[in-house]
């Protein structure tokens, strides 16, 4: 009905749109004035420290918080004045493990398929594939309490893709899931990607993630987008193409003018003995260096030599400072069972 | 679009009544906890008091003395409820009584003989321990029961002109452990409600599985519809075995005749749907998993106490009989206990059902414009 409604419904330039999106609760600004738009099939990556309102924003485009000024839209619909029709047409991964341990996996998806009265026949054969593409079709039957985080979350992503949605929302897909689960998830997901026309939108704390997964990445920060661009554009906008860290045996006076004096050095960063210089041309740079300390008698008590990472461009953009701050207590994240074990 | 809701609603049935199934920890709890209490409770208030110690102080010796003695021992050796133990000094009686190595101390004095033979009024004296009300009224009563036997083997001085009372029972006797059942029968529901309604779904909310539905198209109407659905069906389950294995073990008379279990499966449905929206209702805007755990004791107090399940109304102070009025408990225990312990007809119990039915409503109105289909 409503799925096919949007069918015919003249496809929209974007797969989603924030425009001036704002929620405050109380005195707190979650989220200030952002906009920015989704292409059709893009995997959009929303990155920020705890609390930046990553989870809002995503909260609000899923119609669970209204928002407080500004509009969402979802492939031309609106989140608030068209809100059936946009669960209808959305998938939702949320951060906590929410699928019935008693049940088996199939229960599980054909329960939720019945929540978007999918007939009988089209459930089963939807909920076959999608349980072949997530690699858990031998477990089909087997109750969920059984099944590994990994296994939980492919499961979690199937169930998600049940109503055939047009875009997927991810909320720290793997976060908690061990190194091998979450290589699993990506490739899952990549394929999801490549084989439906799914727009994804995930939050994550893994550049390594972002950097794999995203065609675009949005820094947030204080509710703000700070940046927004491709990985590797991203990548490139921060000073320098290689991060040297380095730390001395001792630190004599003005030594952070002679560090940034040297050959190809974009920016020199002190914290406490370590220094993080980023370079233009980390081997030159590295044997400026040692020969600097090697000249008033200093020793390297360590070094390091990487290329600019995602890491360093979240840094860049949203400081080093730790964000302990005092939130308000939602629903959701009461006392007891809210994260995922 | 009716039909559409339906099975969206039916969905979230389906969902609970399989975790249900897959849990049989629940069941035992909300099935088996109400029959071990009807069981326990049953038979720790219902029996006949026996084997009380009773001191027996004879300070007269005499033959009528002698005589009373005699039918003392006879009650020992028949109806049990007390054993006479002799003393020879007073206040070695009363220390014992005191320090609980007896319950109670009968004191034959002096002149018993002497008015008893002579026609006047004799008296003994009984000492109780009140703090134990149930073993002094049953001494009192037995001793009660048994001096006016002594007297009717002597012929009346006279003609009597006292007044009698005859007592008829309408119904045959009823085993306290009746009288618990439909009390029993009404808690074994609330149980069910209060960790269906209560815990688990506030655990679930918890657990953010409502987060998954809020992103699903499951309006408002099927989430509560749904929710209430599901819990109401588990506690008519719960409901019915106590209906069933509960009357069975409380003894009562035919208690699988088709037109009862009827009638029961009514009041049972009508009870159920009143306590899970009353649930729903204290329950909609909360999210912290404690406070169903915390107010479950104090929710049990506050309405199975003052219901009537097991005391009789009649006997609580004013502020308590509030309580009463406004208790679904009260009506529901009212409804069970007519139709089984009396076998009525539902004619005989519409203005219980009128009164869960308009609870269930109001419940239902109030905590449906409290409910929030969104975070």
């Amino acid at each position: 009905m409503a799925v096919s409604a949007s069918l015919s419904f003249p496809r929209p330039d974007y797969a989603v749109e924030a425009e001036e999106l704002t929620k405050v609760f109380g005195d707190f600004v979650a989220v200030d004035r952002l906009s920015f738009t989704v292409g059709h099939g893009e995997v959009f990556g929303l990155l920020g420290p705890n609390g930046a309102g990553k989870s809002t924003l995503i909260r609000m485009l899923t119609t669970l918080v209204p928002p407080t000024s500004g509009r969402g839209r979802i492939v031309g619909r609106d989140v608030v004045a068209s809100a059936k029709e946009v669960r209808r047409s959305i998938g939702v991964i949320p951060q906590a493990m929410t699928s019935d341990l008693d049940l088996s996996a199939v229960e599980n998806m054909s329960i939720f398929a019945k929540l978007y009265n999918i007939p009988r026949d089209r459930r089963r054969k939807i909920i076959a594939r999608l349980l072949e593409a997530v690699d858990l079709a031998q477990w089909a039957d087997k109750p969920v309490k059984m099944f590994s985080g990994g296994m939980r979350r492919r499961l979690e992503i199937a169930r998600g893709l049940v109503n055939q949605p047009k875009v997927f929302f991810l909320d720290e897909p793997t976060t908690g899931l061990d190194p091998v689960s979450r290589v699993s998830v990506w490739e899952m997901l990549a394929r999801l990607k490549k084989e439906a026309d799914l727009t994804i939108i995930m939050t994550t704390h893994y550049m390594d993630e972002a950097d794999k997964l995203c065609d675009r990445i949005a820094i947030v920060d204080h509710g703000k987008l700070v940046a927004l661009d491709s990985p590797l554009k991203l990548k490139a906008s921060v000073p320098g193409r290689n991060v040297i860290e380095v730390s001395f045996s001792k630190v004599p006076d003005g030594w952070t003018d002679v560090l940034e004096s040297l050959p190809e050095v974009a920016e020199v960063r002190a914290e406490d003995n370590v220094f993080r210089i980023a370079s233009h041309n980390g081997s030159r740079t590295t044997v400026a260096l040692m020969d600097a300390a090697r000249s008033v008698d200093v020793a390297i008590a360590s070094l390091s030599v990487q290329s600019t990472t995602l890491d360093d461009v979240f840094v860049h953009y949203t400081g080093r400072q730790l964000r302990d701050a005092l939130q308000a207590p939602s629903a959701s994240e009461s006392r007891f069972l809210m994260r995922r074990e | 679009m009716m039909k559409d809701a339906w099975s969206r609603i039916m969905a979230l049935i389906e969902r609970d009544l399989r975790r249900f199934r897959r849990s049989p920890t629940l069941m035992v709890v909300s099935m088996v906890f109400p029959l071990i209490q009807l069981v326990v409770l049953g038979y720790a208030f219902g029996g006949k008091i026996k084997n009380l110690n009773l001191g027996v102080v004879d300070q007269d010796y005499r033959e009528p003395a002698v005589r009373l003695k005699g039918m003392l021992n006879a009650v020992a050796a028949n109806a049990r409820t007390f054993k006479p133990i002799p003393y020879y000094d007073q206040r070695r009686a009363m220390r014992d009584l005191r320090d609980g190595k007896i319950d109670g101390v009968v004191n034959i004095p002096p002149d018993f003989s002497r008015y008893v033979l002579s026609g006047a009024d004799p008296r003994v004296g009984l000492i109780v321990d009140n703090t134990d009300q149930f073993s002094s009224s049953a001494l009192t009563a037995s001793l009660t029961e048994l001096l006016q036997a002594y007297h009717a083997k002597r012929p009346p001085p006279r003609r009597s002109h006292v007044a009698t009372l005859a007592v008829v029972e309408v119904y045959p006797y009823v085993p306290y452990i009746q009288f618990l059942l439909p009390g029993t029968i009404v808690l074994a529901i609330f149980v069910s409600c209060m960790i269906g309604g209560g815990i688990i779904y506030i655990d679930d909310k918890a657990r953010g599985l409502h987060e998954g539905y809020l992103v699903t198209p499951l309006t408002k109407f099927d989430l509560i519809m749904g929710f209430n659905l599901a819990g109401a069906i588990k506690a008519i389950l719960s409901g019915l075995v106590l209906v069933t294995i509960g009357s069975l073990i409380a003894g009562i008379p035919n208690p699988l005749a088709p037109l009862r279990l009827v009638r029961m499966l009514a009041l049972v449905a009508l009870t159920a749907l009143a306590l899970v929206s009353m649930m729903f209702l204290i329950m909609v805007r909360v999210s912290d998993p404690l406070v169903p755990r915390a107010i479950f004791g104090v929710l049990n107090t506050v309405l199975f106490f003052p219901s009537g399940a097991v005391y009789p109304i009649n006997a609580f102070p004013a502020w308590m009989k509030i309580i009463t009025v406004i208790d679904p408990f009260t009506y529901a225990v009212d409804g069970f206990k007519s139709l089984v312990l009396k076998n009525t007809g539902l004619a005989a119990i519409s203005g219980d059902m009128f009164f869960l039915g308009i609870f269930t409503l109001l419940a239902m109105a109030a905590a449906t414009r409290l409910f929030k289909r969104d975070l």
